[in-house]
């Protein structure tokens, strides 16, 4: 052992000493590192590119083939190769947006209580709990959906919507189980966790000086939230909701297993529909020609695009609240 | 007590202790607040200031672990009873804070009726009165008359505060309470703030924290002394700066400690 020298060594003359290292200048193996992490880092954007790549390659031949009529038309006829993507594009939407008409409110209630009105103790169980639910496999969705949501709708739900909108175009004909209504239900169970937890963090964002600044002028807490803390995370809460719309339209398994799978436009909640994501899932290992594998990689391309856009406007829309620039939400 | 005989009683803090979980931040505080008169509390960082007001329209409470001893009277009522409704009583005392916390997805106007739409008051024209006089009283009127129909967020941090102080005012309540208004603000709006305290105290019972003793000296009627949650000692506030009694108000206001 050498004790630590006290006093510092004699300094060396002037000239003679070495020029010092800039800052900079790494040793080998820092400069190895960077360049690893650097090539991940890069990497990963790049994959979304190539993605977007192959998919465009795929259905070229589709593209070239049907032009924009795929968007609009409802043909889907693999031995005429005829196709038109029209019922799985409006099937994706309808059932997302009925996905979104149930667990939006569901959502926002729970986000709510869990920031503004929840006694602590309660507040972190409920919302893991919560959260736990977007750890579900989609499969055992499907299944849950198959053998509890259904006979549940048939028995209980069905029947009296009947009763009170049966007249309407939207619970026309019989209710069998696999239908619009299955899937969407499903698909809001789903991303109620998404949204609840997004709107959570978007609420707990909003600064406390808001809700006192409500309080102090005698607001209950109730008029609290809906003057002052919702108004404020209001671009947020939008983003949340997005949010949960991108996942709700990408999601696959517990769709295919409810929705039905028909080719089809149909107004009625009761009947079968089809979605993009579905119809991928279904059909791929079956698609023997060149021109029916193209027609799904444009079904793929349609959805890539829509997800990533829906996902993209969200996250800004979350970011701007993060960020204490909600301010710009009166934009929206 | 140092409150003249001549004004009439409105708020009274009375062996008020106000605590966070064990941590007493206000110890046995009992304060006079005469009605039409600005009292100023003052005190260095900590000392429990902003914690008083906040007792005085229960706000202190809304705090997790936030509890209240002792009793403060408004025209003699308890307001801690438990028949007294925590809300009613904040639609009867104003208040405003240190920073401008104006809504920020809402007009200039209706920041201003925010209040008044809480309490029910619905007739557009009544409120439209309300907004016009509450702006007038907060001396913002001539400044955003044209653009009431704006957002709020375009007012400079001194017309955001004095938005604010619109908005406390615009419900008519009988007292305000001003937690360092003017700590975000430049001279100029810290002086327009300063000059509205001297016109509300017309309207208003007015009780103003600062730790700007130069404001307090300026506004206030009446300053009370805060230490390490104490009341060490309150006095008319020209008395106080000028011959304080107690040894650790003058260490304070001349600058020894804080």
């Amino acid at each position: 052992m050498t004790s630590l020298p006290i006093e510092s060594p004699p300094r060396p003359p002037r000239l003679t000493r070495p020029r010092p290292q800039s800052l900079h200048a790494t040793d080998r193996s820092d400069r190895i590192y960077r360049s690893v992490l650097t090539g991940f880092a890069l990497g990963l954007p790049l994959l979304i590119l190539i993605i977007l790549g192959v998919l465009f390659t795929g259905a070229l031949p589709a593209l070239k083939r049907f032009g924009p009529t795929f968007l609009w038309t409802s043909t889907w006829d693999p031995v005429a190769e005829v196709y038109g993507a029209a019922p799985m594009i409006f099937g994706t939407l309808a059932s997302s947006l009925l996905a979104l008409l149930i667990a939006v409110p569901l959502a926002l209630s729970v986000a709510v209580f869990l920031t503004e009105f929840s006694p602590g103790w309660l507040r972190q169980p409920v919302a893991f709990l919560v959260e736990l639910l977007a750890a579900i496999p989609s499969v055992v969705y499907g299944t849950w959906g198959i053998f509890v949501l259904i006979p549940f709708l048939r028995a209980h739900v069905v029947p009296p919507l009947k009763a009170v909108l049966g007249w309407t175009p939207f619970l026309q004909g019989v209710f069998y189980g696999n239908s619009l209504l299955a899937g969407g239900v499903i698909l809001a169970i789903m991303i109620v966790p998404y949204i609840a937890a997004v709107s959570r963090e978007v609420l707990l964002a909003v600064p406390a000086s808001q809700r006192e600044a409500a309080l102090a002028m005698g607001a209950t807490r109730w008029e609290a939230v809906r003057s002052a803390v919702l108004p404020y995370g209001r671009a947020g809460l939008i983003g949340a909701v997005i949010l949960g719309l991108g996942r709700a339209l990408g999601e696959t398994m517990a769709v295919t297993m409810l929705i039905g799978n028909r080719h089809d436009i149909g107004v009625s909640l009761l009947q079968p529909a089809y979605t993009m994501a579905a119809a991928i899932a279904n059909e791929f290992s079956e698609a023997t020609t060149n021109l029916y594998q193209s027609a799904l990689f444009e079904v793929g391309l349609i959805l890539f695009v829509l997800t990533v856009t829906v996902n993209a406007i969200a996250r800004v829309l979350i970011w701007r609240v993060a960020r204490g620039q909600a301010v710009g939400s009166r934009a929206l | 007590m140092v409150a003249s005989a001549n004004t009439r009683l409105r708020l009274e803090a009375a062996h008020l202790t106000a605590l966070f979980g064990q941590h007493r931040a206000v110890r046995d505080v009992s304060l006079l607040f005469p009605a039409h008169v600005v009292t100023a509390i003052i005190g260095p960082s900590g000392c429990g200031k902003s914690t008083l007001l906040r007792c005085l329209n229960r706000m202190h409470e809304l705090t997790p672990g936030a509890s209240v001893q002792g009793d403060v009277l408004l025209d003699n009522v308890n307001i801690y009873a438990d028949d007294v409704s925590p809300i009613e009583l904040r639609r009867r005392i104003g208040m405003v804070f240190q920073r401008p916390t104006p809504f920020p997805t809402m007009s200039i106007s209706d920041n201003v009726a925010a209040g008044l739409r809480v309490n029910g008051r619905q007739k557009s024209s009544d409120v439209d009165d309300a907004v016009a006089r509450a702006l007038q009283q907060a001396a913002l009127w001539d400044e955003v008359k044209d653009r009431l129909h704006t957002s709020a967020l375009a007012l400079s941090g001194g017309q955001q505060q004095r938005l604010c102080i619109a908005r406390a005012v615009a419900p008519q309540p009988e007292i305000l309470l001003l937690d360092e208004p003017t700590a975000s603000l430049d001279p100029a709006g810290t002086q327009r703030i300063e000059e509205l305290c001297h016109a509300l105290k017309r309207l208003y019972t007015i009780v103003i924290v600062t730790h700007n003793m130069q404001q307090a000296a300026r506004v206030s009627d009446y300053t009370a002394f805060m230490y390490l949650g104490s009341l060490i000692e309150v006095g008319k506030t020209n008395e106080l700066f000028t011959k304080p009694k107690v040894e650790q108000t003058e260490a304070y206001i001349t600058g020894r400690f804080g």
